[in-house]
Parts: structure tokens; sequence; C-alpha cells
């Protein structure tokens, strides 16, 4: 039987997050993603040359809503977010962080733009991986908070967002300046993506450098909705069209975390099974569907569910028809 | 849809000028904004009034060569002339064009091989351009099995159906969107399907809208590529709203950018 294989004429763009001495920054090693011209793991239609890569999350200041099961693989170190930073990268291994500056938002701490700014400095200084920094989650303080913090990580090439249609004008000039990458977040729509990618571009930032997160649907929580969005938004890259053609990220952490499947404890939903067993799964296959619908970077946070997801990454990376 | 820029033809003035007096900025300049336009390739025509074709051709395929790598189609019917074009090109050129006459055929597909070139082919033969979709698929035919039996990617062919304008030959408007269609059935995959557009128009009074109309009918109909001027915006903007009503490019407010 002939295989049917599609011919793609576009690829996802490649970006690098990170940049060594060499380059005028001070990791000791990078991070590349994208540049595959087909869908997620078809190696016998096109070539996938970088992996999808994890991120585990560091907070500024602890993340008191987290479920204990979560909260105690970090003891001693989810009040500092440099003990943190350290812990993940020595023990388990990270090679990607993903700083939150939590503790920036008003309705948190109001940390101010400076104080962000020397939080960053310090974790920067203690870790060699690249950085993925967001703010807070308020459209309006994570303008000026970015703005200090592009700054202070000048010339390292960080990832930094996430910008969304209230605040892309600051974030993205921030982001010019400073030589970032930036996230750009639109609500599971794809037209909204594409839009918000063109103005971004308008405003002189290259498209090669902007990351694209239609918002993460957690599982049970609307998952199927985001897949469908990326495995679209797959396509229309794959077919050319350059403002569709960004690597995706999805922030698998911060929806699984809150859902009651991973918060529930056994002693209350006994059928449920073993909270942290439950909980770890129910982030790791969360993780894997998103890889499946073409997602480049995953953010999560339980060292466990890290460390099944990068497995499960190895094997699909498998080049089975090559070989 | 694929963009040939048809801006770089002696039939123009000023390209005319600027080839008698070897003005590189003129082409040059001509050459990028197209390409700032839109264009994915450039045709590439001296016109009639050129003393030495031959090397007009290699300074105006160089002279555009200095500036950009983009795809250029060689346009003319003089084999040598269509030779030193291909020599000089820096990346993949197409040739415009062949007929579906084997004198035709029999030289410029080894030239197409030869150079690792892209082939339009016109639907068309001695006898003269067919009146009717079926004649115009026949030639067709004719031209793709000729390609393949030089074992050449027939996504590198090009047929073009051939459109004359609508105040000379108005019954063929229908047919060639017609054909445009049938070709696309001919092979799996199948050629590429492209129109030089603006013959459409010729020697009417609304030449931009009709232009733009017909380019919308025919992308309708699946055509993929078309040799036309970039610098018409209401053609650019009328293409642009074809592919996302035919759901080619997804939809943003910000799409006619």
């Amino acid at each position: 039987m002939e295989k049917a294989r599609e011919k793609w004429v576009g690829k996802v763009n490649e970006l690098v997050i990170g940049a060594e001495p060499q380059e005028g920054g001070t990791r000791k090693k990078i991070i590349k993603i994208g540049g595959e011209n087909t869908l997620p793991f078809l190696y016998f239609e096109g070539k996938i040359p970088n992996p999808p890569v994890v991120a585990m999350e560091v907070w500024d200041t602890e993340p008191v809503a987290w479920p204990e099961v979560l909260k105690e693989e970090f003891k001693g170190c989810l009040k500092d977010p440099v003990a943190w930073a350290k812990k993940a990268v020595e023990e388990w291994n990270i090679d990607l962080l993903c700083l939150r500056l939590f503790s920036t938002h008003p309705d948190v701490q109001n940390t101010s733009p400076e104080e962000a700014g020397k939080i960053v400095e310090k974790v920067l200084h203690a870790v060699g991986v690249p950085l993925i920094i967001i703010g807070g989650y308020s459209a309006q303080k994570d303008g000026d908070v970015l703005f200090r913090v592009s700054e202070v990580v000048k010339g390292e090439n960080c990832l930094l967002g996430i910008a969304v249609q209230e605040n892309y004008k600051t974030i993205t000039a921030s982001c010019l300046s400073g030589g970032h990458s930036l996230i750009a977040e639109t609500p599971i729509d794809i037209n909204l993506a594409k839009q918000l990618n063109i103005l971004i571009s308008d405003m002189g930032f290259p498209a090669e450098r902007i990351v694209i997160h239609h918002s993460t649907g957690g599982l049970g929580y609307g998952l199927e909705y985001t897949y469908s969005v990326m495995e679209r938004t797959r396509l229309a890259g794959l077919s050319g069209d350059k403002m569709l053609s960004q690597p995706m990220i999805n922030f698998v952490g911060q929806e699984v975390w809150r859902a009651k499947e991973a918060k529930t404890s056994e002693e209350e939903m006994p059928v449920w099974g073993r909270q942290r067993e439950r909980a770890i799964l129910w982030e790791a296959t969360t993780a894997v569907a998103f890889l499946n619908a073409g997602a480049n970077i995953l953010v999560m946070n339980h060292p466990q569910a890290i460390k099944l997801v990068k497995e499960t990454i190895k094997e699909l990376m498998v080049d089975l028809v090559s070989k | 849809m694929y963009i040939i820029g048809e801006r770089i033809n002696g039939m123009f003035k000023d390209v005319a000028k600027a080839i008698r007096e070897k003005n590189k900025r003129i082409i040059q300049e001509l050459a990028l904004k197209q390409i700032e336009k839109g264009a994915d390739a450039l045709d590439v025509n001296l016109g009639t009034a050129v003393e030495d074709p031959l090397s007009a051709m290699e300074w105006l395929v160089k002279t555009i060569g200095e500036v950009t790598e983009i795809t250029l189609a060689i346009d003319t019917t003089k084999l040598a002339v269509m030779e030193k074009g291909l020599q000089c090109c820096k990346s993949k050129p197409i040739i415009n064009s062949t007929s579906a006459d084997e004198e035709k055929l029999n030289t410029l597909i080894p030239l197409a091989k030869k150079y690792n070139a892209g082939l339009i082919g016109l639907t068309m033969s001695r006898k003269g351009i067919p009146s009717d979709a079926n004649s115009r698929l026949e030639l067709a035919i004719h031209i793709l099995n000729r390609w393949q039996e030089e074992g050449l990617p027939v996504e590198d062919l090009y047929i073009d159906a051939v459109i004359l304008p609508v105040n000379v030959a108005q019954a063929q408007c229908p047919e060639v969107l017609e054909t445009i269609h049938q070709v696309k059935m001919l092979s799996q995959p199948p050629p590429k399907t492209i129109l030089g557009l603006s013959n459409v128009s010729q020697g009417t009074k609304y030449r931009s809208l009709i232009n733009r109309t017909y380019l919308v009918m025919a992308l309708a109909f699946g055509l993929e590529a078309a040799i036309l001027d970039p610098f018409d915006e209401e053609l650019r903007q009328a293409m642009r709203t074809a592919e996302v009503l035919l759901n080619k490019t997804v939809y943003c407010d910000s799409y006619l950018k």
C-alpha cells in the first residue's frame, strides 16, 4: 500500500532561548525549539530537528494555593526562588526554567518592578540554564515589570511574557530593546492569535521571535479546545502562513494543579485513588496531549511529572522510520 | 497563491529604456518593489525592440541577481536567449513558456532538466488556441505526459490555459476556468495551474476591475499561480480576500496586511 504523504511548503520557526558567552550572554547552554516541517512526530513526512522541551516553574513567592502533595516536593525552597532554581537544575536536571513573578500582581504583594528585577538578577546568576520569565498575569503591571526585567537580563536572550491584547505594545518594545523573544497570548482563538502576531510584527518585532500561547485548557477543563486550535495553527503554518508558523507553549502545571482531580485528597474521594500518583499522572497526561497537538514548550510543576514527560518525549523522538 | 511579478518586461516603456541605457537602478528597484508587494517570483521579458537579446538577457538577469535570489521566470520565445537567461539565474528558474508543439517540447523539456527549472506549458499549438476546455485539456495532457516521460517532478510543471482578452474572445473566459478545474484531476499529484492574468483585460476600459474579478473567479476554480501586476493594490486585496473566503488562509482583522 502506498503511504499518503503530505508535502508541506512551510515550517515552524526555529527559536533559540538563552545566550552563551560568545553571543553576549552568560548561559552555560542554550535551548533550541521548532524547525519542524511536519505534524508532531510524523518522521516519514518531514524533519523534526528539535525535540519539544519542558520548563519547570519557579515562583518569586510561595504558591499558597498549591496542594500539599505538590508543595512537599519543594520543601525549604518555596519562599526562596534562588534555592528553588538551584534545586531544579542540580537535583532534577532541569534545563529550562520559567520564573513566574507572581508577587508583582497588585492583589498579591504588588512587588515593584525594581524589586522584581533584583529577584530575576539573583536567579539568573544562581543557575546556568536559559530562562523564561513571566509576570503576575496583570496586563497593566506586567508591562511595567517586564520593562525593568528586560533591562536586567539584556543580552541573555530570554523568553518574556505574557503579551496580551491590552499590553503587547509595552512588552514588545521591551523585548525589542532587550533582544528577547516574547510569548503572545490570546483566548483559544486562532483568528485573534494571528491578529496579535501581525500587530506585534507591525511594531518591527521579528515574527520569528514570537511564541504562541493559545491559553491552556486543562484535562477535563477544555483541553480539547486548545488542542484543536493548536492543530489548526500547525496546519496553517505548515501550509505557509508566516503569522501562524510560531512555536507554541502550554502552561500545563498552572491548569492541572488547580483542578479538583489534582487537589482532592484520597480521604475525601477514596475511589479516585492515591492523590499523589493521580495528580502527577494528571499533569503528565495533560502535557503529553499537548505534545501531540504540536506544543514546543511545556511549562510544568511536579518534578515527577516532568520526568515522566521527558521520558515520553525521548520515546516519541526515536525516529523509527529512518532506522 | 504563487505570484509572478510581471513588471520587468520590455513592453513597459520604463523597462525598455532601462535595458537600452543599461540602467541597473531602475531594474533593481522594480525587482525589490515587486518582492515587497508580495511577488514570489519575477517574470523577465526583454520585449521586442532589443538589438542584441543574448547580451541584454544576460545583463538583465545578472542585474536582478545582484539584489535578490528570488526565482526568475525567463520569458522569451528564442531558445538561445532562454538558455542564456537560465545560465545566469542564481536560484531554480522557471521557463516561460512552451506550447504543446513537439519541436518546442523537444527543446525546452531537456533545457528544464539541464537547469533544474520549472516549466510553464501553454495549452496552445501551431493550430492556435483551442476554443473550449476539452481541447485545451488534450494539449495539457500531452505536455504533462512528455514532462513525466522525462521523469521530471509534476509539481514543477505549470499549466497555463491561456486567457484571451474578454473583448476578443468572451466565450473563452468560462472555458479557461473549467480547464483550470479539470487540470487538477489529470494526475496525482496534479501539475500546478497558472494564468497570465493581465491578458484578460487587454484593450478594455476597466482593466484593473476585470483583472481582479477574473482572478477571484479563477482562484475559486483552483488556480495556484498567476503572472500579474503586484503594484495593483485592489487586485492584491481581492486576492487576499478570496484566499480567506476559500479557507486557504486563516482570517484575522488584519488579513490584508
